[in-house]
This record gives structure tokens, sequence and C-alpha cells, in this order.
């Protein structure tokens, strides 16, 4: 680990980054989402019976380089994305904001997360889990190269599709 | 005017009116979800994994099968079993981890111990129980029946059903489709499973995993994705689809789509959306595939895109990847959900992961296309609550044209399956 480049970045910092990026989904202003993302970045939703897995040989939930999550926001504003149409209502409540450590140039830093999701017709479906982050500063900006969402849920079950944005 | 049935049957098929309604009582009734247990899930070849997935000696996966807690395991001289999860002391689980490598399986209420065949090892105390205990027939009680068929495990609850060879019959021709992308004849399922459940009755995912009429108005979504990564899905003039494919009847229930590939195949046929990069190396393996197999067999592996559905709750989808996937109906208007991926052994690294990714961008909980179906099917559920109302599903589509003239966006292949399903629970064999 780099402890100077960690060092760089304080918790509050990173919380404010958290916080920002939660109100951004909940409001559902994605294209301001995709803004916080570095060029390459990648978010990841691992299988829940392989949590630690690696996307190169295991069947994720979501596995998207910017090339398809930039195909998955066209695909969540557009009215015939079933799934969100309409929009969930999701509430996202972020805690346990650490600073980790660092890799190369990126500073490591997780979160807990629980995720309220309502949907038409629908009872409240809670997603609660933690997030593993690498983000990378651009241009004076934290910027988030990498997001990992783990969820905790031995499977999904009644959670169903994962068709927002965890 | 148009033909509406009367009476009390679930499935009307009128053939001089051209039509056929299944009845949408049987997507709601409380009745039909408890006789389906018993007159079709006891009596069917049910899924219950792949060999694959029991690498070592010892090996185990736990998973319900056809409503029971069962063991799936591989013995110690290396025979695949099923078990039931059921201790025959007092019934407890003996079994509580998803998966595993077990020395023995030791059951937490009395510790009673048993092999993993299924023998029972020891008992706490055993003189307690007099002269008269026999250890040897106090094993873990196996499924009826367990077989398989190239690697694809199936139980029956049935001890006099016809044997799995002679249940999958036409079946098999489809499922060595599959297994013959493998240089070796050997796939795996890869790690990772995709587990959740669908507000919907169970064979709501029958009909959809098979039904092509609804993927321009389902997922146009992911239509435009494929268009948007230089794909071309228009379909030509006065048809539905970029292709046009079949709907067929295997027998049995038994039933798969067969079309012509437009939309990428990892074995192999390259679209844009796997990159210039790869071109060469899906070049290669298409070659590897002519020379194995002839040019005809390996354009049939190569060019066609195949969903087969195995009676009564297995999906084989072989097309922009391969999935394996089965579900449980838990409720009438609930079914839960098991999907892995399945690829030959000898992938590349860089060719698992192409898989993979064709795979997670239509499929899954995740994709861009089955939580659009996942809401169609949900939304299907939620208009059954008026099924005294409106109470008939139209699945009309194709009557009048010959069998072999059904399309895959017709509905000849769907009502294969509710003929199968309606003799079944009428108790006709």
């Amino acid at each position: 680990m780099n402890e100077m480049l960690a060092a760089t970045v304080s918790r509050a910092e990173v919380e404010d980054l958290f916080y920002h990026e939660a109100d951004l989904l909940d409001s559902w202003r994605l294209d301001e989402w995709l803004d916080l993302l570095t060029e390459d970045a990648a978010y990841y939703v691992p299988p829940n019976d392989r949590p630690d897995a690696d996307a190169r040989y295991t069947l994720f939930t979501i596995a998207d380089d910017m090339v398809r999550l930039r195909e998955r926001i066209i695909r969540l504003k557009d009215p015939n994305c079933h799934a969100e149409y309409p929009q969930s209502r999701t509430r996202r409540m972020i805690g346990n904001v650490r600073v980790t450590g660092s890799e190369g140039d990126l500073i490591c830093a997780a979160a807990n997360f629980i995720v309220h999701r309502f949907r038409y017709n629908d009872l409240d479906r809670v997603f609660v889990g933690h997030y593993r982050y690498k983000l990378k500063r651009q241009g004076g900006r934290l910027k988030i190269a990498e997001r990992r969402a783990i969820l905790d849920a031995q499977e999904l079950g009644q959670l169903g599709s994962v068709s927002f944005i965890l | 005017m148009n033909y509406q049935p009367s009476g009390h049957d679930f499935v009307v098929e009128n053939p001089a009116q051209q039509k056929f309604f299944v009845n949408r009582e049987v997507f709601v009734s409380p009745d039909v979800f408890e006789r389906e247990k018993r007159a079709i899930f006891d009596r069917c070849w049910v899924y219950v994994g792949h060999g694959s997935e029991l690498k070592n000696p010892g090996d185990f996966k736990t998973r319900p099968v056809a409503g029971r807690p069962v063991i799936f395991c591989r013995d110690r001289e290396g025979t695949v079993r099923a078990l039931i999860n059921c201790c025959r002391h007092r019934g407890a689980l003996v079994c509580r981890e998803r998966e595993g490598n077990a020395r023995q399986f030791y059951c937490m209420y009395h510790g009673w111990t048993y092999h993993p065949d299924g023998r029972l090892k020891s008992v706490p105390g055993e003189d307690a129980y007099g002269g008269t205990f026999d250890k040897s027939e106090m094993g873990l009680v196996p499924v009826p029946r367990l077989d398989h068929y190239r690697d694809f495990y199936f139980a029956n609850f049935d001890a006099e059903a016809v044997d799995l060879a002679t249940y999958l019959g036409k079946a098999k021709d489809y499922i060595d489709l599959v297994i013959d992308q493998s240089p070796s004849g050997r796939m795996q399922i890869i790690s990772g499973t995709q587990e959740y459940d669908i507000r919907a009755n169970w064979k709501l995912l029958v009909e959809n995993s098979v039904d092509d009429y609804h993927l321009v108005s389902t997922h146009s979504t992911w239509l435009n994705y494929m268009r948007n990564s230089g794909v071309n899905v228009t379909p030509p003039k006065g048809e539905l689809l970029p292709t046009r494919g079949f709907g067929k009847d295997l027998g049995n229930g038994h039933l798969t789509t067969d079309n012509p590939n437009y939309r990428g195949r990892p074995v192999a046929k390259w679209i844009s959306v796997y990159g210039e990069d790869a071109k060469a190396d899906i070049d290669a393996m298409r070659n590897e595939l002519v020379a194995r197999l002839g040019s005809a067999r390996a354009a049939r592996v190569a060019d066609t895109n195949r969903n087969l559905a195995i009676f009564p709750n297995l999906v084989i989808n072989d097309g922009s990847s391969v999935t394996v996937r089965h579900f449980y109906p838990v409720a009438p208007d609930r079914m839960h959900v098991t999907a892995w991926a399945l690829g030959p052994v000898e992938e590349t690294e860089a060719q698992r992961a192409r898989r993979l990714h064709a795979f997670l961008t239509f499929y899954g909980p995740g994709g861009f296309a089955t939580p659009d179906d996942v809401a169609a099917l949900e939304a299907a559920q939620l208009g059954f609550a008026a099924w005294r109302e409106v109470p008939w599903s139209d699945l009309s589509r194709g009557m009048g044209k010959a069998r072999d003239e059904q399309l895959a966006t017709d509905e000849g292949h769907l009502r294969v399956f509710w003929r199968k399903w309606n003799e079944m629970m009428e108790g006709r064999p």
C-alpha cells in the first residue's frame, strides 16, 4: 500500500463523493452520475455465491466496462426499459465509510450500504451490502475508477432483478 | 365473431377455428399448484445439476429438487449421487452448507454421521437400539432415480418412470449440439450462480424462454444496444425478427426454437461487439469445428441459436452464450430461478471472458433483457387477478399451418408444452 497516496484523501472527501453519488442515483440524474466516473471505469455486482470472484472467470450479476455502462444508462433512460418503467424509487443509506489503502495510483475506499427500492405495485425490497471503490485523483477531482457492490444476501431471491444502478 | 371457449377445461384446442386457449386459473389456483407437484414434478425427470459442478470426490452442492432438500455429491469412489438431505433418525438436514467438500455428513442434532455415498457411518450410543438395529439399512435415502445424459443429471421421484434417454428422446440431439462446441466433448458449469425469484407462475417462464414473438416489444433496449454496437438487427421487410427461425416439437413435451444466428456466438460466429481483436481467434475456433465435425455439422453448431425447453422446467439457451436455467414454483404466483453459464472446458481466458460478457449483456438479473422478461411475467401475473372476468390466454399463432412451418414467432412450440402439461394433469399416460 502506498501510505502517502492514501493520506492525500480524507474520509470527509470520500464521504462527500459517496453521498453526492447516492443523491444523483436516487434522483435518477444518471448522466451526471456517469461524469463521476473515469473514462475506463468499471461497475461490478458479483454473484451472491462468489462475492470475491474475478469477472474474467466467474458469471457475475453485473460486470460493466465503460462501453456497456454507457449503454446501460441509455437503456435506463428509455421508457422501453420495462424493468425500470415506471422507474423505481430508491433511497440509499451509506455508512461506515473508510479509506482502506491504495493500488498504484488508485485510492481504495469502502462503505456499507442499505438501498431501499420501491416499485409500482410492489413491496419494499432492501438491498444490503458493502461497496469497494477504487478512486482516482483527476484534475483535482476525486473520480470513481471502479465500484463493486457486494450484496450480503445468500442469493438474490426475493430481491429479484438488479435493474437499477445498485 | 371471434371464437371464445366455454366450459371448464384448462386447455382448449379448436382446430376448426384455429384457436388454442389456456385458462388463466392455471396460473393462480392453489389447487393447481398442489396438483402439479404430484402430477408433474413427481413424475418427470427434473434437473439436478451438472457433473462438472462436482470436480473431486467428496464435493457436494445442496439444493432443492422437486421441492425436496437434496445433496448432489460425488462420493469417495467418484460416483455422482443425489441423496435426500434428511437424517434417518429425526429428520434434520445433515448438511447445512451450500457447497463444499465433505469427508462425511454430520447431523448436528444427535450426531449421526453418514458417508458421502449415503451409508450410515456412526450413531452415538448405538447399543441403546438393541439387537434389531441394522445400520446398513439406515443410510441417507437416495432420490428414487438418478441418471445423466452427457453430464446433465436428472432425478425422478417416480420409481416406475421410463428411463432418462427415452424420456429425453429427440431433445438429446439438441443437447448434443451444445456439447459439440467443445473439442473434447466436455462442457462445464462456470462458477457464479444467478438465483432470483420471479413473482409469477413458473409456466410463464417456460413460455417466455422460447417465445420469440415478444423480442421486439419487450427487448427493444437490447436491440438498441446491439444496433449501437454495429450489429444488424433490422428485420427484413415483412418479418418480425432479423432472421426467420422455427419452433419445433421434440416429443414428450420438449420443444425448441431453431434460429439462424444473427446475434453472434462465442463458438464460433463473430459480431462487432467482440472487437476486431477477436476475429482471428473465432476464425480458428470455426476451423477446428469444421475439421472435427465437417462443414455441415459445424454450421449447424455455430450458425444456429436454439432455446431448448426440456419438460417441465429446464431451459438450455444456446446462442450468444449458453445458459442452463431451471425454475421451481414456490407458490402459484412465485417461482425460484437458478441459472448458470456453461462453456467448453478448453476455453482460454479471453474466450471465457467473451462468453461471460455476451451472457451478461442479455441474460440474468442484471442483464439488458432478462429484467424486462421478469417485468413482463410479473405484469401478466398481476393481470391474472382478473382471471374470472378475462379467463383465456390465447396461444393460437400459427394454428392452421403445418407442423414443420411453425415459426419461432408462432406459438406452435408453446402449444407442445401445454398439451403435455394438460395430459399429465389429467392423469393420462
